[in-house]
């Protein structure tokens, strides 16, 4: 039963949906705005089900003493802090804003501008041309590099910007475009499998 | 010595990244920018449209893209409350998204003298991406209800005669994630919005294929984006900074892998 009802609601939904995406008949519309409105109405449950995920893995970090399961007390610590500042009054009290421009904004823009120090480190260390393939992807980072600043101009006057402007529309574009209609076949074909109930393993416990 | 090369401590690479960031920003310097036929585009559309239109922004990134992406928004909306374009903002993809368009939007208004509720609104955040932007070709009010700090949508002056997507001339979305494709896939395909981009860096190159088919009529990647529009709206910005400090960056990442080439093959050289 708990595993024949979802499957039995997904392959509804998955058929409904479908027939209503080509049918521009009034029904068939209200059909569809009604499940979007269903949709939109079941979404927020989705913060409760990462709020219930978050505290319960922290949870389970202190209670055993994993690596580093002190700094899951900061976890709790700075969530309990957001929700105080926020909930009461809303997002705009000067508390939260505070919070948040200064504690998350700077923390967040500082993990990922770390990207930076490492991409650095790794293209010195990894991006050699041992081989054609791998010599024709250094040349072309390098004119795209060199075209997406002001300073390729300056060194390479129009010409560094225009051949990034052509890779990035030719061989960028149609390569980009192969992969959206794989990926989009792929998603097609695993949607079917879902609906049809073949694929099960969104219900958990694998196949 | 090029075996040296080869092994140099990484953390010696930390610190040139850091001089070359630090120093362009201690020491401001302009080089010379081209405008990308993507951003002249988005900048012709924009520029095209008669004043009291209204232009929508969904502002989809967070706090550790907004460096390249607030510069865009900064930007746009400067040219839109020049040219009299009202502003409606809203948020699909990421919840704390919201702080950070109130605050440039908040910025921007002042500088311009524009007012909330009149020349602009922040309508915030709703979960449930594609429903959202589904839910809003039919009517924003049912998404909708009130704006980001809870104003009844029925109270706001600029929101009483916009129903749904046809009465907005464009939607720019401003994103470091997937929500583009969203936008174009349910708010472009299913009700003809008009649909421009403005995305980070690392994301640019996904969204040629929908430039060419016209899907999205214009573009701003990244820093360079940011720059190109601030230029064409003649106000320089952290958009052009940001570029300026990238150009450095660039270089030096350049100059690595070339002296790590050389040293690569050198070495290899000496061993064959």
């Amino acid at each position: 039963m708990k595993q024949k009802v979802p499957l039995v609601l997904c392959f509804l939904f998955g058929i409904v949906m479908i027939l209503t995406e080509f049918s521009p008949h009034a029904a068939s519309q209200a059909t569809y705005k009604e499940i979007a409105n269903w949709g939109r109405v079941i979404s927020p449950f989705v913060f409760v089900l990462a709020v219930v995920t978050l505290i319960q893995t922290h949870w389970n970090r202190i209670q055993r003493r994993t690596e580093h399961w002190q700094y899951s007390f900061v976890v709790f610590a700075g969530m309990l802090a957001m929700v105080a500042a926020g909930v009461p009054s809303g997002p705009q009290h000067p508390a939260f804003a505070w919070l948040f421009n200064n504690v998350q904004v700077p923390m967040d823009a500082t993990m990922f501008s770390l990207l930076a120090f490492f991409i650095a480190s790794a293209a010195y260390r990894a991006f050699r041309a041992r081989t054609f393939e791998a010599t024709l992807l250094l040349v072309t980072a390098v004119i795209v590099m060199l075209g997406n600043v002001p300073v390729g101009d300056l060194l390479w006057p129009d010409a560094a910007s225009n051949a990034r402007q052509w890779i990035l529309d030719n061989p960028n574009l149609s390569a980009r475009r192969g992969i959206i209609l794989g990926v989009s076949l792929g998603a097609i074909s695993q949607s079917i499998r879902i609906i049809l109930g073949i694929e099960r393993s969104y219900l958990g416990g694998g196949d | 010595m090029f075996e040296k090369l080869m092994n140099i401590d990484r953390r010696i690479i930390f610190i040139f990244v850091a001089l070359v960031v630090i120093i362009p920003m201690l020491f401001p310097f302009s080089l010379p920018l081209n405008v990308s036929e993507p951003t002249q585009k988005l900048y012709d559309y924009i520029d095209a449209l008669p004043a009291g239109s209204t232009i929508m922004i969904s502002f989809d990134y967070g706090p550790s893209s907004f460096p390249e992406t607030e510069p865009m928004a900064a930007a746009v909306m400067k040219h839109c409350f020049d040219k009299g374009i009202k502003v409606i903002g809203v948020a699909v993809a990421y919840i704390d998204a919201v702080p950070l368009a109130d605050r440039v939007m908040q910025q921007v208004a002042a500088e311009k003298e524009a007012v909330y509720g009149e020349d602009y609104v922040l309508l915030g955040y709703r979960p449930g991406e594609e429903y959202v932007i589904l839910g809003m070709g039919a009517e924003i009010a049912s998404v909708y209800d009130s704006d980001f700090s809870a104003t009844s949508i029925t109270e706001i002056p600029m929101m009483q005669n916009i129903t749904n997507y046809d009465q907005i001339s464009l939607l720019l979305n401003l994103a470091a994630g997937s929500s583009v494709e969203g936008w174009i896939t349910y708010g472009h395909t299913k009700f003809n919005l008009k649909i421009a981009a403005g995305v980070t860096g690392v994301i640019v190159s996904q969204m040629y294929p929908y430039l060419q088919t016209g899907q999205l009529v214009g573009l701003l990647s990244g820093f360079r984006g940011a720059g190109e529009y601030e230029k064409l709206i003649k106000a320089p910005g952290d958009g052009t900074k940001g570029i300026n400090t990238a150009s450095l960056v660039h270089l030096l990442i350049i100059g690595l892998v070339v002296i790590g080439n050389i040293a690569f093959f050198v070495q290899r050289q000496r061993e064959e």
